[in-house]
């Protein structure tokens, strides 16, 4: 398998077969309190797959020569959790001064991808998977990009619900919440794809 | 040497990241509006949401750029609606609100249809065959709203809620809170309300509850700033006119215009 190749089945894969919200069920918080609009969904889409890539690189560069090198791989956790908190910072503020708009429309959740595990996943997956500097940026932004997919189609079918007629018991959440499951489910059969 | 290691990388990202941002914070700094501090600084910061914003920031937020009234915030009262608007370089009209609830049906006057043993709050008997008070309109007194009032200014007298102005800010949380919606958010110095929202007729009025108003007509007709006015059984009060004279209570069949002691 040429190098490529593989690049591209670390990147299918991450979108599709293993996409963190909806097979591997990381990151369902953003995913169920930012899909009421798709115009949001995009721009948490956006955020997460920027600090994802973002902090998968920059974990990897801590990792490979900050912790193992020093044998503090225990720091694992931790050290990853102040990347990723820095970033967030970082991205909050520049957007804050780049577009306000989107700044004002993520809201609370912009701070939540600090604490959003799908972040964290991310960067601990590739270290779990031994990817090296290339293959962990790709998964980082693929990962960001599985996210984005399943929360913008998330968004179009709650846009759906919104206007159609739902008995009264059902209306909002728990609906969303069986659609979530039913999109999951179709997720599933991606699991029959053979890559590589 | 291993947990020198450890601290030394750990805090060496941290105070990296410090710096990193620190930097950050001066290339993207956005330049706010000096007087939203100011602001802020004089509003109680209650998060109430009385004004009908988010939260006192967002209120804030809302005076400076969106032209948002000063006086609204309800709980820092005329002091505070004379601050901000100061801030703002308008003249200040503060108009102090407090809660009224309209309903005079206590246990003597107003007869249960069943006795209600499950959650206690309003919200749940109400959902059991149209509430335990065979008034479907009144109070039911299990006090939703004094558990939402965070100024201990409302409380379950005899079945009924009642209001203690003097200590309400008219935030309008219990109002919200109701499942009878029969509280009101009204003006504190107007001295009259009527205490009933029962929109049943006269006739169906008298099975239910005694103290209940009949929608006969007799204060419309006595109000001389056609103040008051009845519609679907039930008198209603406009506060824009009203004078607080007090002819409709003392025309008042059913004495169901209530007074209020105003202190000053």
């Amino acid at each position: 398998m040429s190098y490529f190749t593989n690049i591209m089945v670390i990147s299918l894969t991450a979108i599709l077969v293993e996409n963190f919200v909806l097979v591997k069920f990381l990151g369902i918080c953003p995913f169920l309190g930012v899909s009421k609009q798709t115009k949001t969904a995009v721009g948490m889409g956006g955020a997460v797959m920027f600090v994802m890539t973002i902090s998968s690189a920059m974990t990897w560069l801590v990792q490979k020569f900050l912790l193992e090198p020093l044998h503090l791989e225990y720091l694992q956790t931790i050290a990853f959790i102040l990347v990723i908190a820095a970033l967030v910072q970082f991205v909050e503020m520049a957007l804050e001064k780049l577009s306000p708009a989107l700044y004002d429309s993520l809201g609370i959740y912009l701070p939540l991808i600090t604490t959003n595990c799908a972040v964290l996943g991310a960067a601990i997956l590739t270290q779990q998977k031994g990817y090296d500097f290339v293959e962990t940026v790709v998964f980082g932004l693929s990962a960001g990009i599985g996210f984005t997919l399943a929360i913008v189609l998330f968004s179009g079918v709650r846009e759906r619900l919104e206007t159609s007629d739902i008995p009264e018991a059902l209306q909002g959440f728990p609906s969303a919440l069986i659609a979530a499951a039913l999109i999951s489910l179709a997720f599933f059969g991606f699991q029959g794809l053979k890559l590589g | 040497m291993e947990i020198l290691y450890a601290v030394l990388v750990l805090g060496g990202l941290g105070v990296l990241f410090g710096l990193g941002l620190g930097l950050a914070s001066k290339v993207f700094k956005v330049e706010r509006d000096i007087r939203i501090q100011k602001i802020m600084e004089t509003l109680p910061c209650a998060n109430c949401g009385g004004c009908g914003f988010a939260g006192c920031s967002a209120f804030a937020t809302a005076v400076v750029e969106k032209g948002a009234d000063p006086a609204s915030c309800t709980v820092g009262g005329a002091a505070c609606a004379e601050k901000v608007s100061e801030i703002m370089g308008v003249k200040a009209s503060f108009e102090r609100k407090t809660a009224r609830v309209r309903c005079a049906g206590d246990c003597e006057h107003a007869p249960l249809k069943f006795e209600f043993h499950g959650l206690a709050n309003c919200e749940s008997v109400s959902k059991v065959a149209g509430g335990s008070k065979a008034c479907a309109y009144g109070c039911l007194g299990l006090g939703s709203c004094v558990q939402m009032c965070e100024y201990q200014a409302i409380s379950i007298v005899d079945g009924v809620a009642q209001v203690n102005e003097n200590k309400c800010y008219g935030c309008g949380k219990c109002a919200s809170v109701c499942p009878r919606h029969l509280i009101e958010v009204v003006p504190a110095q107007k001295k009259y309300f009527v205490a009933c929202t029962n929109k049943d007729k006269g006739s169906f009025m008298k099975d239910v509850c005694s103290a209940g108003c009949i929608g006969c007509k007799l204060c419309e007709k006595a109000c001389e700033y056609e103040a008051i006015s009845v519609e679907n059984n039930l008198a209603k009060i406009d506060y824009e006119k009203c004078t607080s004279c007090g002819a409709c209570a003392e025309k008042c069949p059913k004495k169901i215009i209530h007074m209020v002691e105003i202190a000053e």
